[in-house]
């Protein structure tokens, strides 16, 4: 399937719901094994991009997620701004024309891309492509998501604050895939993603 | 008059970015020197429209452009994506870095003095 405007737009603004709830959790997360802002970043970002698609009701989805993208970058204030933005861009790049895995493959790139990071060091990107994969296979289910931010925990960083505890990072969720699992979860409610 | 190199620092405390930026000034007096720190609400972070206008107000030609942590290298290169200034993201010491950088763009040193000179001074 193909996303439209409309369901891109849906899409984020139940991202930036979920994301605002859950504000306080993501900060102490991020208190355990970074600096404890990851929530109120989020949460700062999250708004922005409210505001700035709130009104775009026939906007093509290319331009709500670019509109996202500068919303996230301008606003978040630490990294997952860049890492949120950059994905972002490279999914406006070939949403219009692409179906919903490559969409979210290039996603994954645009992340992977700005971190550097490789697989297991402890990132979005850890949690990012397993739900990518699913997404391809057709099997993207809530439990894929869950088990995904789950396997985040036994990692070491070696990526971000995170990775100047060493091992201290071992046993707690990484705080930036916790919150794009509400960017999945939000997904999975707006869209039939394996039509 | 634009001149060949300049230096831009981005750290995550608008303190420290100033503090650094005090430290280089006394010595490098005539290096195209400019700073972002801090978020836009002058919190604790990275901001993209700070780090914009420390580029766009640095004189230089080539700007060599050192940073604190994470989201400042990130931040630094997402402006250097979206802007057409010659920005190179040096992964050197913040302080030792710029500070290097800095002299020796004063004393009207050529592009392969000073990249010989931060060489070792890499972090990663
Ligand atoms: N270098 C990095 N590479 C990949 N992912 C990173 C990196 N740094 C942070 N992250 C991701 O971002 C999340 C933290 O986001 P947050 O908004 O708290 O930024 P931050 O780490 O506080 O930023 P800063 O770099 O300013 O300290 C982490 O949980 C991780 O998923
Ligand atoms: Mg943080």
């Amino acid at each position: 399937m193909k996303l439209t405007g409309k369901q891109t737009r849906a899409w984020l603004l139940n991202f930036s719901a979920k994301i605002q709830e859950k504000k306080q959790d993501l900060n102490d997360l991020d208190q355990a094994i970074g600096d404890g802002d990851h929530g109120s970043n989020m949460a700062r970002g999250v708004h922005a991009v409210e505001e700035a698609i709130k009104n775009e009701n026939h906007t093509p989805a290319s331009e709500i997620l670019k509109k996202a993208a500068m919303a996230m970058v301008s606003k978040v204030g630490g990294a997952s701004g860049p890492l949120y933005g950059t994905a972002f861009l490279e999914m406006a790049k070939v949403i219009d024309t692409e179906e919903l895995p490559t969409v979210l493959a290039a996603g994954l790139d645009g992340v992977k891309k700005r971190s550097k990071a490789d697989a297991d060091e402890k990132t979005m990107a850890d949690m990012w492509a397993p739900v990518v994969k699913a997404l391809q296979e057709k099997k993207l289910t809530k439990d894929v998501i869950n088990e995904s931010v789950e396997a985040t925990k036994e990692l070491k960083a070696t990526k971000g604050r995170a990775s100047y505890l060493n091992e201290g990072s071992i046993g707690h969720l990484d705080p930036g895939s916790v919150s794009s699992s509400y960017l999945f979860f939000a997904l999975l409610e707006e869209v039939d993603v394996n039509e | 008059m634009s001149k060949p190199f300049g230096v831009l620092l981005a750290s995550h405390v608008e303190e420290l970015a100033f503090g650094v930026y005090k430290l280089l000034k006394e010595s490098a007096t005539n290096t195209p020197l400019t700073y972002a720190g801090g978020t836009d609400e002058g919190n604790i972070g990275s901001s993209f429209d700070k780090i914009m206008q420390a580029v766009e107000e640095n004189e230089a030609d080539h700007i060599y452009a050192f940073y604190d942590l994470g989201s400042a290298k990130m931040t630094l290169e997402m402006v250097s994506e979206m802007c057409d200034k010659s920005i190179e993201i040096v992964d050197c010491a913040f302080i030792e870095g710029a500070f290097t950088a800095s002299v020796l763009i004063n004393g009207g040193n050529e592009k392969e003095a000073i990249d010989k000179q931060l060489t070792p001074l890499k972090i990663k």
